[in-house]
């Protein structure tokens, strides 16, 4: 899978320089750092566009990604012999480890990613970007730098969206009479290991800086007119999301195989 | 001053710049010209260092410039002023904030000096009543004009102007080519124009290089331009009808 995704990227991209590209980048990031007064309006205003502006649509899949494993469990379950309480425990365990951080993060890849990918692209196509380099300004620093701090703030979100969630579970299991109230509280609050949610956390922040960075990296270094914003906007959704996939499987097994 | 030393700039196979050698001095208007698509953008971003050339040497005041430190580099860029040939303003941003933003960006000045600087070189490219306009609700011609006055702002010490004047109306197009050329003289800039205005050329060109087939072909004054006899300028220059009359009349006034 991830060779046939490689193959098809072989002709676009060669793989080394741009991961070498990546790390230079990521690091003149941090270079000659944006004077502190400008810097913080900078990153109020990505809060603003990035958290406060994906909070609406992350709860609305959250909600209904909750109702939907609820029911699917729910209907799994014909033996009699399995606990009530299990389709509150199966839809508190997929929310929290899997669908909030991770099935969110790949929908902010498209939502955040593509702002990102096109408004830098579009300042790089512009010569805005020229033009912030000519002044002596740290364009990386000064376009980049507000985005990771903003979505410092992204495992905010991803919490609101793991309550949601399971409200969204809640509300489908009882309501369409699948489970009691009480059986899934109980199951909700059954076996609960704190560290899957310092899991959940730690692979939430690392996704942020995915977010952050990938595409910012692909509109960054694009080259072309208006048509090529849109085209790395698409390969920027793609790779962010390859990316966030393969950090996923290194950070469950490194966390918790 | 800026002195150029065969500078030799190519992308992938088609070699744009080939071997140009040059110098700018202080406190003059210097222009370039050249058929669209000879390369004068690719030689004001290679001076700029927004290209590296492959080879050759570009040195400001005396340093070259791939021999600077980041350091240096950056503080160079500080004294330098640009208008790019499509305005380049920051679309987030409005008129005002556009030319505050290198105040801010660099100086320890309180709002209402910048507000002050702002005014004042809003007020000197005539720019007065769309202070709180973004870039997308003023016309081309405005925004050259507030992609002058941006890079005036700090007073450089260089100064790089794309084509200031395309895309204006003649007697705009004059207002501006004149305030290029007081403030180069008043501040002693290093001023470097691209342009394909015949009438800044006669009015402005202190110091004429007109680039041909990324080659030097031919370089000197306003004076100059009329008098000479090098046909591959002269049929750039008037290539139009009404220039050739004109300076057929200017040589017959003179003998
Ligand atoms: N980034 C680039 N990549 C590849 N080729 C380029 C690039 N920039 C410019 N060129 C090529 O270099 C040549 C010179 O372009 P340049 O923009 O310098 O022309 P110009 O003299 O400024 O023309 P105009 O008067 O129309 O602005 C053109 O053939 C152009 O295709
Ligand atoms: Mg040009």
């Amino acid at each position: 899978m991830l060779f046939l995704l490689g193959y098809t990227y072989f002709h676009h991209m060669n793989y080394l320089t741009s991961i070498g590209r990546y790390a230079i980048m990521i690091k003149d990031v941090f270079k000659k750092p944006t004077k502190w007064r400008i810097m913080k309006s900078l990153i109020l205003k990505e809060v603003d566009e990035l958290i406060f502006g994906s909070l609406g649509i992350l709860i609305f899949i959250a909600f209904f990604m909750g109702a939907v494993v609820a029911i699917q469990t729910a209907l799994n379950i014909t033996s009699e012999l399995i606990p009530k309480n299990l389709v509150g425990f199966a839809t508190r365990q997929s929310i929290i480890l899997e669908f909030a951080p991770t099935f969110c993060s790949i929908i902010m890849a498209g939502k955040v990613g593509s702002y990102i990918t096109s408004s830098i692209g579009t300042m790089r196509v512009t010569e805005q970007i020229d033009a912030l380099e000519v002044m002596g300004v740290n364009a990386l620093n000064y376009l980049v730098f507000p985005k990771i701090i903003a979505l410092c703030l992204y495992p905010f979100i991803i919490s609101i969206a793991m309550y949601v969630g399971i409200f969204g579970g809640w509300m489908a299991a009882v309501f369409g009479g699948f489970s009691t109230s009480a059986d899934f509280i109980e199951g909700v609050q059954l076996d609960f290991i704190p560290f899957h949610v310092t899991y959940a956390f730690l692979k939430t922040l690392v996704f942020a800086f995915v977010l952050a960075t990938v595409p910012s990296y692909h509109g960054f270094y694009m080259t072309g007119g208006a048509l090529e914003v849109g085209k790395a906007s698409t390969t920027s959704f793609v790779w962010t999301s390859v990316v966030i996939i393969v950090a996923n499987y290194i950070l469950t097994q490194l966390l918790l195989g | 001053m800026i002195e150029v030393n065969d500078i030799h700039k190519s992308f992938g196979d088609t070699h744009i710049l080939k071997g140009v050698t040059t110098s700018f001095s202080k406190g003059k208007t210097n222009l370039i010209i050249g058929q669209s698509g000879s390369g004068k953008t690719v030689f004001l971003k290679c001076l700029l260092g927004l290209f590296t050339p492959e080879q050759g040497s570009i040195s400001y005041d005396g340093k070259i410039y791939s021999e600077m430190t980041d350091e240096e580099k950056r503080n160079l860029r500080q004294e330098i002023g640009m208008v790019f040939q499509g305005s380049a303003l920051f679309d987030s941003m409005t008129v005002e904030g556009n030319v505050k933003f290198p105040l801010e960006m660099f100086t320890k000045q309180s709002q209402s000096e910048m507000q002050d600087r702002a005014d004042f070189v809003l007020k000197r490219v005539n720019l007065v009543d769309a202070h709180h306009k973004y870039p997308s609700e003023i016309s081309g011609g405005m925004q050259k004009r507030v992609a002058i006055a941006r890079a005036i702002v700090m007073n450089p010490k260089y100064l790089f102007c794309d084509e200031p004047n395309s895309g204006l109306d003649p007697k705009t197009a004059i207002v501006i080519d004149n305030l290029i050329q007081e403030i180069t003289e008043e501040y002693d800039i290093t001023t470097v124009i691209n342009t394909h205005d015949m009438n800044s050329v006669m009015e402005i060109g202190k110091k004429i290089l007109f680039l041909k087939d990324g080659l030097k072909a031919w370089e000197g004054t306003n004076k100059e331009i009329f008098k000479t006899e090098n046909e591959t300028v002269t049929d750039f220059v008037y290539s139009s009808d009404l220039f050739k009359k004109v300076r057929q009349m200017y040589i017959e006034e003179r003998n």
